[in-house]
């Protein structure tokens, strides 16, 4: 297990859902795919103005009025993304500068495919655990794409979760220990100056998903000592809306613990932003003294998972900051020719 | 592409990163070196909330280069709740939607990019507001 001799937290947090929406039976009335890919209901789609960067700044600037920090008194702001704006050029540094981090600070940008904002924030915990740092931020943030008519174009969404690693005293959920698991899985790639994924058909699933989310999450709970009853809720990397739901069942999970996490259905799989919006959402609901396990997934592979505890702060901030359920509920609905402009795939000029 | 142009405006862009008269208070955006109100030259910079209302608002559908992507937009004048008047886009809504005094709030987009290869330029829009 990974813990940092000084005890921190999450001392603040935030998330966005862009406003619009494209239901998985509009994609299938184009595609012919048939009800087995209906299990989600719609996916939110980026404006033609929103980006990686814009979704992570608006999640950042949630994530640091809860915690009442000024955000110069961040020493690091990374931002894991697979859909960054330029190949070359940090989206962190327009992330810092945004927010007001800049210029004594660091920035950078995380890559483990839908993992990238965990593994940010495993780096943010060591770094403030350290002592080097006071406040770090980590990110998640996609505006994921899937090939037309792919399967992967009923579920490829778009949001941002931004978290600020803290001390523990100032935390709303307080950090119990983490772990991580990794090896080498061709189970989703892509390779540069391709527009979109391929996947390793083979690999899907088993061998990845759920042989990584469960290693790093029962490697914790053993260490930590504890069993699925221990946690009043769970939160894992959703790619579509069975696997986190198999996922959690095998682990020995009941659905009231995995329902307020389990946004999938309705945001779609918003890649390194998944866990970290779900674990928002948790937070948005949860009392002082629950404990929760966070569970990330990211292709290639590997796991990262978490044990917070939420602290008496954990309701700082609840109004008039946004919650989830506000991006949630604000929905404007388009149609496959209007999602076909906002991504892009319309050639204008 | 003026590089250079952009850089000198992130602080007003991405922040709302004005001016206050030390002298008689008056909140200033764009940012000026002589208070217009009082003349004074004792102007510090002042971080402006970001809220405010439709003054005025039209719908832009034949738009300058780089901005094409986006036609049709709603354009407006926004009075920030600190008094100044704003020139700017509004976003996340619907072209028949705004209204005069629309409660709106800033929040940060892509303003335009010059072509494929070129330099990304973000900066402020304004969109109904969230949440009371």
């Amino acid at each position: 297990m990974m813990k940092p001799l000084r005890d921190v937290g999450l001392v603040g947090y935030g998330a966005y859902v862009p406003r619009y929406r494209i239901s998985a039976e509009e994609i299938s009335r184009v595609w012919k795919m048939g009800e087995d890919n209906l299990h989600l209901e719609e996916k939110a789609v980026p404006g033609l103005d929103e980006d990686t960067t814009t979704i992570a700044i608006e999640a950042a600037r949630n994530a640091l009025r809860k915690a009442a920090l000024d955000p110069s008194k961040l020493s690091a702001v990374w931002l894991g993304s697979e859909s960054k704006p330029y190949s070359v050029k940090p989206t962190a540094t327009i992330v810092a500068e945004a927010v007001g981090a800049t210029p004594h600070t660091m920035a950078a940008d995380w890559e483990f495919a839908c993992k990238a904002g965990t593994e940010a924030m495993q780096a943010a915990i060591g770094f403030v655990g350290s002592g080097m740092a006071d406040y770090a931020m980590a990110i998640g943030a996609d505006t994921a794409q899937g090939k037309p008519g792919d399967q992967l174009e009923y579920t490829a969404g778009a949001g941002g979760a931004a978290f600020v690693v803290g001390p523990k005293g100032e935390s709303m959920a307080y950090l119990e220990g983490s772990h991580s698991y990794v090896t080498d899985t061709p189970d989703f790639f892509r390779r540069p100056n391709q527009h979109y994924p391929t996947h390793g058909n083979r690999f899907t699933g088993e061998p990845s998903y759920f042989t990584h989310t469960i290693m790093a999450a029962r490697a914790l709970m053993d260490e930590l000592g504890y069993g699925p009853e221990d946690y009043d809720r769970v939160v894992f990397h959703q790619p579509n809306s069975k696997f986190p739901v198999r996922v959690a069942k095998r682990l020995g999970f009941v659905e009231e613990q995995y329902r307020d996490g389990l946004l999938v259905p309705y945001v779609g799989n918003t890649y390194a932003a998944s866990s970290g919006i779900g674990l928002a959402a948790v937070l948005d609901k949860a009392e002082p003294g629950e404990r929760i396990l966070l569970a990330s997934y990211g292709s290639g592979a590997g796991s990262d998972a978490f044990s917070f505890v939420t602290t008496e702060c954990i309701a700082r901030g609840r109004n008039p900051i946004p919650q989830i359920s506000d991006y949630v509920g604000r929905r404007r609905e388009i149609d496959y020719a209007q999602y076909a402009r906002h991504r892009g795939k319309l050639m204008m000029y | 592409m003026s590089l250079a142009k952009h850089w000198r405006l992130q602080q007003q862009r991405y922040r709302l990163i004005g001016v206050q008269c030390e002298d008689c208070g008056a909140k200033l955006l764009p940012r000026r070196l002589v208070c217009p109100q009082c003349k004074s030259h004792n102007l510090q910079p002042y971080s402006f909330k970001g809220q405010g209302m439709v003054y005025s608002h039209t719908v832009v559908y034949d738009a300058p280069s780089g901005y094409d992507g986006y036609v049709p937009y709603p354009a407006a004048l926004v009075r920030l709740d600190e008094g100044p008047l704003v020139a700017t886009q509004l976003t996340d809504v619907d072209i028949d939607e705004p209204y005069i005094g629309m409660p709106v709030e800033m929040v940060t987009r892509r303003l335009r990019e010059h072509g494929e290869s070129g330099m990304i330029v973000y900066g402020y829009k304004f969109r109904p507001k969230l949440k009371d």
